[in-house]
């Protein structure tokens, strides 16, 4: 089986951690979870990285992720596996003040 | 004499810290201000440092967003750019298990090592770089410290806040933390003793347990190392022998509550304080903006009051929010978590206000840069 191309959303605060870029994407194997897309994320734009996640790998805490209009905690959390064509949308949570 | 004073610091840099980003301002003469900032807006900037040992000055920012996560970022131009590591530069190893929360302290190593910079963060642990602050290795003797599991957050987090590496022994370095204590390394930090002998903890049942203690802040100077001034969660305390043990210093401070501890940059034994009433008030004495000084270590104390207001003053000042710069009549330097930042250009004879209405402040730092 080919790859599958998935596109990452981006708030623009965080485009200069991605060269700046808003939209990016991603080829995936068949069966890839969020993490997978995440790890292929790093391997380009660490920063961005752990802008998203923590030293442990844990997907921060207001850092809001959405497959496909989804949030990834209603789901599977990071092993959410991610569907051919899908659009990750990152989104700050409503926090602070 | 002050005006004399002040022309003759050169330009002199002052870092802002605040809940919501980093301003910069500098001065020809300490008495005016040209800020720039917000830098990292809507990051909490808790720790600065403006390194002046190598060929030019370097700031140093700990941000951390609440969205976003921590970061270090630095700056060779006086904040007209900054840079951040591609790869995290601090950043706990998988097998701690924990990730970095804060950096609560950036602190320049000896001066004849001028690219070791060291941090205290959040959760405790001590991080060392060797490479100017761009990239910064775990400290792992006091990681492993059996103690560890026994530190506890205070309300501000647990985190080490206080690095003092030795200025010419170098495998020596006194650390604090809340909530811990004191503790000192004299192998290079293979190996850490808490240091908190004398200083009471009245709020634990055992009131002088080895370790425990809330200490706020430790300074010292660096032509008197074995000299401690610390500032704890009720208590002032001076140690004359490194830490090993420690003596009240609080008899003349309205409080023995604070946050602050500040050694003057040239005169061993000088020391700065921001007592606030507590435990039920946490507000300056007297409602009064009040800075401490002792021209004795510790034995008396003197109120600073010039241009600083006395009637209806409430905010109080954190544990980083003082600060001194280096120039020959040293700059004193403090912000209130009222936005508020005051600077003397005098050794804290003469005061006046140079900003209001910032976020809170978190930590203040200055240095002559030129």
């Amino acid at each position: 089986m080919t790859d599958m191309s998935v596109t990452v959303l981006l708030p623009g605060v965080l485009r200069a951690d991605a060269g700046g870029s808003g939209h990016l994407s991603l080829e995936l194997p068949p069966g890839a979870t969020l993490r997978v897309a995440l790890d292929q994320l790093a391997a380009r734009h660490p920063r961005l990285d752990r802008r998203l996640r923590d030293d442990q790998g844990a997907l921060r805490r207001y850092v809001n992720l959405y497959v496909d209009g989804a949030e990834c905690r209603g789901l599977a959390g990071l092993d959410t596996p991610v569907p051919a064509g899908a659009e990750l949308h990152v989104i700050p949570s409503v926090a602070g003040g | 004499m002050t005006a004399q004073h002040g022309s003759a610091a050169g330009t002199v840099a002052l870092a802002i810290g605040t809940g919501k980003g980093l301003f910069l301002a500098t001065s020809g003469d300490r008495r005016r201000w040209e800020f720039t900032g917000p830098h990292f807006p809507m990051h909490a900037v808790y720790s600065a440092l403006i390194d002046t040992r190598g060929d030019r000055p370097r700031i140093l920012a700990g941000t951390t967003s609440q969205h976003w996560g921590p970061g270090v970022s630095a700056s060779d131009d006086l904040g007209a750019s900054w840079q951040e590591p591609a790869e995290a530069p601090i950043a706990f190893p998988d097998d701690t298990g924990a990730s970095l929360e804060q950096v609560w302290q950036l602190a320049p190593g000896p001066a004849h090592q001028p690219e070791v910079v060291y941090a205290g963060v959040q959760p405790s642990a001590l991080f060392r770089s060797e490479d100017g602050g761009r990239s910064f290795q775990l400290v792992r003797g006091l990681w492993d410290h059996p103690h560890r599991p026994e530190w506890t957050p205070g309300f501000g987090g647990k985190a080490v806040h206080t690095v003092l590496p030795h200025p010419r022994q170098t495998d020596r370095v006194v650390v604090a933390m809340s909530t811990g204590g004191v503790y000192r390394t004299t192998d290079g930090g293979a190996s850490w003793q808490a240091s908190n002998h004398g200083i009471r903890a009245k709020f634990l049942p055992n009131e002088y347990p080895e370790f425990g203690q809330c200490v706020h802040k430790v300074a010292r100077h660096p032509a008197r190392p074995d000299q401690l001034f610390a500032q704890n969660h009720h208590g002032v305390y001076r140690s004359d022998d490194g830490g090993s043990a420690w003596n009240s210093i609080a008899d003349g401070l309205p409080s023995d509550f604070g946050f602050a501890m500040v050694s003057h940059p040239h005169r061993p034994g000088v020391v700065y304080n921001f007592p606030i009433q507590a435990d039920e008030y946490r507000i300056p004495p007297d409602a009064a903006c009040r800075v401490y000084r002792s021209e004795d270590a510790g034995k008396s104390w003197g109120a600073l009051t010039d241009g600083l207001p006395q009637h209806g003053f409430y905010p109080t000042v954190l544990r980083d929010a003082m600060g001194v710069d280096d120039a020959e009549v040293p700059g004193v330097y403090f912000g209130t978590r009222s936005g508020e930042v005051f600077a003397s250009p005098d050794e804290g004879e003469h005061w006046q206000q140079i900003a209001a209405h910032l976020p809170d402040v978190l930590c203040v730092r200055a240095a002559v840069v030129g």
